[in-house]
C-alpha cells in the first residue's frame, strides 16, 4: 500500500481536532468537532473554509495564448480560444466515445492556461495533456502550490477586507490578489453553489493564509462530509460517481457547458475526442438522463439505489449516482440517471431501499438556488 | 447499565429492557438524520438487524442484543432523529423488550469493561 500524501494544511487540521480519513490517495478533513450539519449549514449562512490541496493544478503555457487555446480545444469540448484574460470556465476531458475523463476548470492567466483537475484522475490527465499537447505546450503540475476554498455569503466581506480588489470581481473571474500580504490566484468560484473563491497559493504559504482566513468569526473550517451535501443540494456533479468515462456529457445534463463555437455550425465545430458521438446525442436527445431526485420521506437514497417505475415488480428504471440527506433542503436528496421516458420534472417514480419501494418526484436540479455574484 | 460489543447500551426497567446506543457510537455516526424502528410487539432473535440508523454520512443497523420481544419503540426518534446526538443514553432509547432468556444479559460488559473496549 502507498502511504497517504498530505496536503500543506495537516498540521493545521489536526490542530483543529479534524477526523481524517484517505480520500484519492490523501489524508483529509472528513469533518472537524462541529460536524457535518453544522458544517454544512455554516458555509450557507456565513462561510466555510475548506483544504481542496488535494486537486490537481496545471499550468499551460505556449508560443502565445492562441497556440495554448487551439491546442487544448482538441482535449475538450468547451471553448478556450474565446475566454477573456482573467475568466474562467468549467469543462471536460472527453474519450473517443464521449464519455467523460474528468471534469475541470480552466482559466485564462495571461497568455497561459490555468487548469484545476479532480484529484483522482489528475495523473492520468496530465498524461492525457502531455500525450496530446507536447512539445508544442509546456505542461507544468503546480505541485508546490496548495488550493483554498472559502465560501458562503460571508465570503465576499472576508476577502474584500483583506483586498478590496477581491470585492470587485464576478463569478468566474481569476485575479492575482495579495491577501495578508500573501500574493495568490484567486477565482470567484467554487464547488458549493455559494458566492466564494477558490485561493491557489505557494504550499509554504498555505498554512498562514488558512489562518488569516479563519480569524475572521464568519469562517469555520470544513470538511469533505459537508463539501459532498453541499455539492449535491447545489446539483453539481462529483466525478466517479455522477459522471465517468461511459456517461456523455448530454446524459449528464451538461450541455451547457458545450458552447456554440464548438457545436455543430459553430466557428470551431467539433475536433474534440468523441464529438462524433456527443453530436449524435445532442441530435437525438439522451437514452437516460441525470436529473434530480426528490425522496418524499425522510430515508436519504444512497448511491446505488435502483429506481423503478411501479411500487412492485418490473426492472429498474434509473438508478441513484449520489443521495445523501440535504441539510439546507431539511430531508433527503440524491440525483441520477433515468431513462429518456421517465425524467420530466415531476414524474413520480419509487427507489427501493432496503427491499422496500419509497416514492421520490424527479426535480429539477439545483435543490437550492445558487448564490453566484454574476 | 450493561453494554455490548457492537456499541449498544442495556437498562433493566422491570421485566423490561431499555436498547440505545453509546454516547461513542453517537460521536462515530456524526449526526443522526432518519430512524426506522421495529414494530411493537414483533419477536426477534439475537442479532437480527432491527432498527436502522442513517447519519448525514451512512446507514448502518442496530442488531437485537437478546432474543425476545419488542414491546415498546421510541416514535419520537422518528420525527428528532438528532436526539440520537443529544442524549444517546437518554432521551434518545430505541425500543424496549422482554427477554425470552435472561441469563443472556449475563455475556455483557459493565461500564468499566465498555470504556476499556472502545479504548
Amino acid at each position: 500500500m502507498t502511504e497517504l500524501k498530505r496536503t500543506p494544511l495537516y498540521d493545521l487540521h489536526m490542530a483543529q481536532g479534524a477526523k481524517m480519513v484517505p480520500f484519492a490517495g490523501y489524508e483529509m478533513p472528513v469533518q472537524y468537532p462541529m460536524g457535518v450539519m453544522k458544517e454544512h449549514l455554516q458555509t450557507r449562512e456565513a462561510a466555510g473554509l475548506f483544504d481542496v490541496s488535494h486537486m490537481g493544478q496545471v499550468l499551460l503555457s505556449g508560443a502565445s495564448w492562441d497556440a495554448v487555446a487551439k491546442a487544448f480545444e482538441a482535449l475538450v469540448p468547451q471553448d478556450v480560444l474565446g475566454l477573456e484574460d482573467g475568466r474562467q470556465r468549467y469543462g471536460f476531458f472527453t474519450n473517443e466515445e464521449g464519455g467523460i475523463e474528468d471534469d475541470l476548470m480552466f482559466a485564462r492567466r495571461g497568455q497561459d492556461l490555468f487548469v484545476v483537475v479532480n484529484a483522482a484522475c489528475k495523473e492520468a490527465d496530465i498524461d492525457r495533456m502531455r500525450a496530446a499537447l507536447e512539445p508544442g505546450v509546456t505542461i507544468t503540475e503546480l505541485g508546490d502550490r496548495a488550493l483554498l476554498a472559502l465560501q458562503g455569503p460571508a465570503a465576499e466581506d472576508v476577502m474584500a477586507g483583506l483586498d478590496p480588489r477581491a470585492g470587485d470581481m464576478r463569478f468566474m473571474d481569476l485575479r492575482e490578489l495579495e491577501l495578508g500580504g500573501i500574493a495568490v490566484w484567486a477565482s470567484r468560484s467554487g464547488y458549493t453553489g455559494e458566492d466564494g473563491w477558490e485561493i491557489s497559493v505557494p504550499g509554504d504559504e498555505a498554512t498562514r493564509l488558512a489562518e488569516l482566513l479563519l480569524a475572521s468569526s464568519e469562517v469555520a473550517p470544513i470538511g469533505l462530509g459537508a463539501r459532498d451535501s453541499l455539492r449535491l443540494e447545489a446539483g453539481l456533479c462529483l466525478y466517479g460517481n455522477d459522471i465517468d468515462a461511459e456517461t456523455d456529457p448530454v446524459a449528464a445534463a451538461l450541455t451547457w457547458a458545450i458552447q456554440k463555437a464548438r457545436r455543430p455550425g459553430g466557428a470551431r465545430a467539433g475536433g474534440f475526442p468523441g464529438a462524433e458521438a456527443v453530436f449524435q446525442a445532442l441530435e437525438h436527445g439522451p437514452d437516460r438522463k441525470r436529473v434530480g431526485l426528490l425522496p418524499d420521506g425522510r430515508a436519504p437514497m444512497r448511491a446505488g439505489t435502483p429506481v423503478f417505475d411501479r411500487q412492485e415488480g418490473g426492472d429498474p428504471v434509473g438508478i441513484v449516482t449520489s443521495g445523501s440527506f440535504g441539510p439546507t433542503v431539511g430531508g433527503p436528496v440524491a440525483m441520477g440517471y433515468v431513462d429518456a421516458e421517465h425524467h420530466e420534472t415531476g414524474t413520480r417514480l419509487w427507489g427501493e431501499v432496503r427491499g422496500k419501494r419509497l416514492p421520490l418526484t424527479v426535480a429539477k436540479l439545483p435543490f437550492v438556488a445558487a448564490n453566484f455574484k454574476r | 447499565m450493561k453494554f455490548t460489543e457492537e456499541h449498544e447500551w442495556l437498562r433493566v426497567e422491570g421485566d423490561e429492557i431499555v436498547v440505545g446506543i453509546t454516547n461513542h457510537a453517537a460521536e462515530q455516526l456524526g449526526d443522526v438524520v432518519f430512524v426506522e424502528l421495529p414494530d411493537e410487539g414483533i419477536t426477534v432473535s439475537k442479532d437480527d438487524e432491527v432498527v436502522v440508523i442513517e447519519s448525514v454520512k451512512a446507514a448502518s443497523d442496530i442488531l437485537a442484543p437478546i432474543d425476545g420481544e419488542i414491546t415498546e419503540v421510541n416514535s419520537a426518534l422518528t420525527d428528532t432523529p438528532s436526539m440520537v446526538n443529544d442524549d444517546p443514553q437518554g432521551e434518545a432509547w430505541f425500543f424496549k423488550m422482554k427477554a425470552s432468556d435472561p441469563s443472556q444479559m449475563d455475556d455483557f460488559m459493565d461500564e468499566a469493561a465498555y470504556q476499556k473496549f472502545i479504548g
